[in-house]
């Protein structure tokens, strides 16, 4: 699965896979992390617009994520998230992590 | 008479089986005319427990994960088994946050997901022997 990403003025913003589980997870993170050390992101949008499923193994890959960012000085940040992303997001507490936009 | 109908799978410990897994699940609730809501539930629990074993239980993905799935009326049983490594601390294993793995980045909230989404689990273990989960979800009791 290819994953899609977008730089634009120190912001990265990830197009989350349609699916996100353990078996895209690994390709992700990898991606995700090259991304960040080589370019000055300081601001990370993990964008769900085409997100239609995410078990746990999605919430490892944005906990990740938004402590590398964090270590950089930079925030990251969730957009379009579905109901379904919602209670996702409730039930593992990622909100304490990280603010919907 | 109560509608019953059960199936039973066994497919490589794979990770791309665990889209397999959970899209067969759904297909066979289907009958049961479940909300989107309950079928992500149920798919996201099916996705947890068989993404353990194909983490934790085995080294060589050519081992077999079991899957059973069995409705009887409304009410969804369903089965994930394997003969792989065990687990020493089964209450341990299932507390949220922990992992073995933190190394992978697992996140350690795959048993916290199933009972979040299932209405009832049941883990069984031995080490050296393998592991049976046991996940139970009464489809039609949500709106919507």
């Amino acid at each position: 699965m290819e994953n899609q990403f977008e730089m634009k003025e120190g912001c990265l913003t990830i197009h989350m896979p349609r699916e996100l589980d353990h078996h895209v997870a690994g390709q992700l993170r990898q991606e995700a992390d090259f991304m960040i050390e080589a370019y000055h992101v300081r601001k990370l949008v993990f964008d769900f617009a085409g997100t239609e499923f995410m078990d746990s193994s999605g919430i490892g890959v944005i906990i990740g994520r938004s402590r590398n960012i964090g270590y950089f000085g930079g925030e990251a940040v969730a957009q379009n998230l579905s109901g379904r992303m919602k209670k996702i997001f409730m039930v593992s507490g990622l909100y304490k992590l990280i603010r919907e936009e | 008479m109560q509608n019953k109908n059960e199936m039973t799978l066994t497919f490589d410990a794979r990770s791309v089986n665990e889209g397999f897994a959970r899209m067969a699940v759904a297909a066979f609730v289907a009958e049961l005319d479940p909300t989107l809501d309950e079928i992500s539930d149920v798919k996201t629990a099916v996705s947890e427990a068989v993404t353990n074993v194909i983490i934790h239980a085995y080294d060589n993905p050519a081992e077999k994960v079991e899957l059973t799935c069995c409705i009887t009326g409304k009410d969804v049983e369903i089965v994930v088994s394997d003969t792989g490594k065990g687990i020493p601390d089964i209450p341990r294993a299932m507390e949220p946050f922990y992992t073995t793995k933190p190394e992978l980045e697992r996140s350690g909230m795959g048993f916290a997901f199933m009972e979040a989404f299932m209405d009832e689990i049941r883990v069984s273990s031995e080490v050296g022997k393998g592991t049976k989960v046991w996940m139970r979800k009464v489809i039609g009791t949500q709106e919507g």
